[in-house]
């Protein structure tokens, strides 16, 4: 798992308001590419509108946030260029529940990507296969577990071959026999040296995958670390208390 | 555990295999079926008795009326005359006036000569609406579909076949047009659909149809709105506005639900102006003001204004049904379709329309029920649909006097329209409720 000097996604003294609430504060990160980022933080801390702002589902009013060399402005262009390299995975999968899990997997590619229908499907099938569910294809979403239906929306982002995945708790809807089988997906695509931001509680993934850990609290980061120094040795008293609390029992 | 089992022996093993039985008689069929639904307890027996009596004291009462054997007679007097000899008192039916004035009630005062014409558009609409309501057709007859209003503007109004060909010419026009520019604006290409079309239709239109009537005179012997009439009439306006309210309700509802706010706010004023005002009013204004807004010396036709303003009315409505239906999609629908690249109409035709209008079709369906039924409001400006067409049958001297026959008549009519487009509506739910779960 190497990571590379070029970089992924630059952020700087990015805020961002929700009306008159200040949710995130001079945001500065630089993600390089390969890298795989744990973000974690207490509930309201701006963790979902962080992540949220890298493809513009959320608008920022100050700072920059490049991505790809990319400057996400209000230029219609610039963020359907960047949506389309960057793939996002929500807690709820928010997969198409009119379409079969094929077609949910090839509509982007053929609509956006103008891929002939033939080659998008190869892609989904090879996807599908990739998170185990090549017999699931032609089934609508409502047929599937939330495991399954979680690796279906992994697979139906990797079809638009991004060169970043974002997750947004991936996990916290599923029970727990199913978070196994969504993480192992997800440690697979790390592997293969995908550049990574991952909103999600689950340390032991943090521990395994990430090179860096980031500690959000009230809209600020408060701390960032490689994963060992982060749960063995955080600095600040508030990383502290949340991880007493989510470790701690 | 073993100390338990030699305590009481409870070791048990099945030497034979039990035959399957059917239940006992009371159990299945109709018996089980009358006694669970209508006389399990006293209360439901109570009522499955009382029910039973007024059904039968309606029945008595209305059936002796319509079961009357007056289909042949030529007039009501007729029908009196009739029922004396047959020695009847109770009061019956006249059916006669169906059968005499049929063709009336059908098709108004269209030439005789031409009822071919009407009944062949009827088999082009019934074609050309199977492939877009069955989509086990196969999709190639969509283009069918697209040529039949063409086709049935051209079978009953008549005229050279010209104009309407070129006026298809002119939606041809604007979607080659629209298609070229899509890759350089999409905001031109949309410019660009509308006034390619509409340049054509004012300016190249008029004389190139006079060119090529003059050149190639073939067509139908032209036949006015006016003499339009009965089930034709309500047919006619009826289904163009069904078809066009469609689109334009879903074009309301999406600006409606927009960011924009000067499309925002036109939308909500157009909606709530149409649906505050009473249809019969739009119907005055159209068929009275509009004439003072065209320029003078223009002949608008008075049935396509009608057309129009049913139209406009059936789409506010439509629009907000459709709203609902947007409304009911969680936001993550608009989010996953956002977070793969899709641009807005991309996501709204791909992703949120089919689901919005999914959830909207008991709504949508209703309001064409409404509107369906509402196009007998034109009798108010004179139009002569079925209902003002009873005047006109009452009129006559053989038939001064007769009433419920031809509402009971009409109304069975309507019935058959407005319950098929429900039972349609209630397929189209079980289907979609079957392939997406
Ligand atoms: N659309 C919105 N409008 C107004 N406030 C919002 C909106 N979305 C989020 N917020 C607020 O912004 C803050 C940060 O929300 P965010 O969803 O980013 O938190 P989070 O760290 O992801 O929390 P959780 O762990 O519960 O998902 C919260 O206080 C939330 O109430
Ligand atoms: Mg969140």
């Amino acid at each position: 798992m190497k990571v590379s000097d070029e970089v992924a996604i630059e952020i700087s003294g990015m805020n961002k308001w929700f009306g008159s609430f200040h949710v995130l504060r001079d945001i500065n990160l630089t993600v390089y590419r390969g890298e795989r980022i744990v973000i974690c933080g207490p509930s309201g801390s701006g963790k979902s509108t962080l992540i949220r702002c890298i493809n513009r589902l959320e608008e920022h009013q100050q700072g920059t946030i490049m991505v790809e060399g990319t400057e996400l402005s209000s230029d219609l262009k610039n963020i359907d260029k960047i949506r389309s390299e960057v793939g996002m995975c929500f807690q709820h999968f928010n997969l198409f529940p009119h379409l079969t899990i094929l077609e949910n997997c090839t509509l982007a590619p053929i609509w956006v990507r103008k891929t002939p229908k033939k080659e998008a499907e190869e892609t989904a099938m090879h996807f599908l296969e990739k998170v185990k569910i090549p017999e699931q294809a032609n089934k609508y979403p409502g047929q599937l577990s939330g495991g399954q239906q979680q690796r279906v929306a992994i697979a139906r982002s990797l079809c638009m071959k991004p060169r970043i995945m974002l997750f947004d708790e991936p996990t916290s809807a599923l029970d727990p026999e199913m978070i196994a089988e969504v993480l192992d997906t997800m440690i697979e695509l790390a592997e293969e040296g995908m550049t990574m931001l991952c909103v999600t509680h689950e340390m032991g993934f943090a521990r395994k995958v990430a090179n860096r850990v980031i500690f959000m609290d009230a809209g600020q980061i408060v701390e960032q670390n490689e994963p060992e120094e982060f749960f063995n040795n955080p600095q600040s008293d508030r990383t502290k208390l949340f991880l007493s609390q989510i470790l701690g029992h | 555990m073993s100390e338990v089992h030699s305590m009481k022996d409870l070791t048990f093993v099945r030497r034979e295999m039990l035959p399957e039985k059917e239940p006992p008689v009371g159990e299945r069929g109709a018996i089980k079926w009358v006694r669970e639904n209508l006389f399990s307890g006293v209360f439901n027996t109570v009522m499955t008795l009382i029910s039973l009596f007024v059904i039968w004291y309606v029945l008595q009462g209305l059936l002796p009326w319509f079961i009357s054997p007056s289909w042949g007679q030529e007039s009501l007097a007729a029908c009196r005359e009739h029922f004396e000899e047959l020695g009847q008192t109770l009061e019956q039916a006249c059916w006669g006036v169906i059968r005499d004035r049929m063709n009336q009630l059908l098709y108004g005062f269209y030439p005789q000569d031409s009822y071919w014409r009407p009944n062949v558009a009827l088999l082009v609409l019934l074609a050309g609406l199977a492939p877009v309501l069955f989509p086990s057709i196969p999709r190639k007859a969509v283009f069918f579909s697209l040529a039949s209003p063409f086709i049935i503007y051209l079978l009953l109004w008549g005229g050279p076949i010209w104009t309407p060909i070129l006026v298809a010419a002119g939606f041809a026009l604007g979607f080659v047009a629209a298609k070229a520019l899509n890759g350089v604006n999409p905001i031109v290409a949309a410019i660009a659909a509308v006034l390619v079309p509409v340049l054509f239709w004012f300016l190249i239109l008029p004389p190139l149809a006079n060119v090529l009537t003059s050149a190639a005179p073939i067509g139908l012997a032209f036949i006015a709105s006016n003499e339009f009439g009965g089930f034709l009439l309500s047919v006619v306006i009826g289904v163009s506005a069904i078809i066009l309210s469609l689109p334009l309700g879903i074009v309301l509802a999406l600006a409606r639900t927009s960011d924009l706010f000067i499309v925002h706010k036109l939308s909500v004023g157009f909606i709530e102006i149409i649906r505050g005002v009473p249809l019969i009013v739009w119907l005055f204004t159209a068929s009275l003001l509009l004439n003072y807004f065209l320029p003078p010396g223009t002949n608008f036709d008075l049935t396509l204004r009608v057309i129009i303003m049913v139209t406009l009315f059936s789409a506010a409505y439509i629009a907000e049904v459709v709203r609902g239906g947007l409304a009911a999609l969680p936001k993550g629908q608009y989010e996953g379709a956002d977070s793969l690249g899709l641009g807005y109409w991309q996501s709204m035709r791909l992703i949120i329309l089919p689901q919005a209008l999914k959830i909207s079709i008991p709504g949508i369906v209703n309001t064409f029920i409404g509107l369906f039924k509402d196009t007998t409001l034109v009798v108010f400006i004179g139009l002569l649909d079925p209902i003002g067409l009873t005047n006109s049958i009452r009129a006559s001297t053989d038939w001064n006097g007769i009433y419920w026959e031809l509402y009971v008549f009409i109304g069975v009519m309507f019935f058959i329209f407005c319950y098929s487009m429900g039972r349609y509506s209630l397929h189209l739910e079980k289907k979609l409720q079957r392939e997406h779960r």
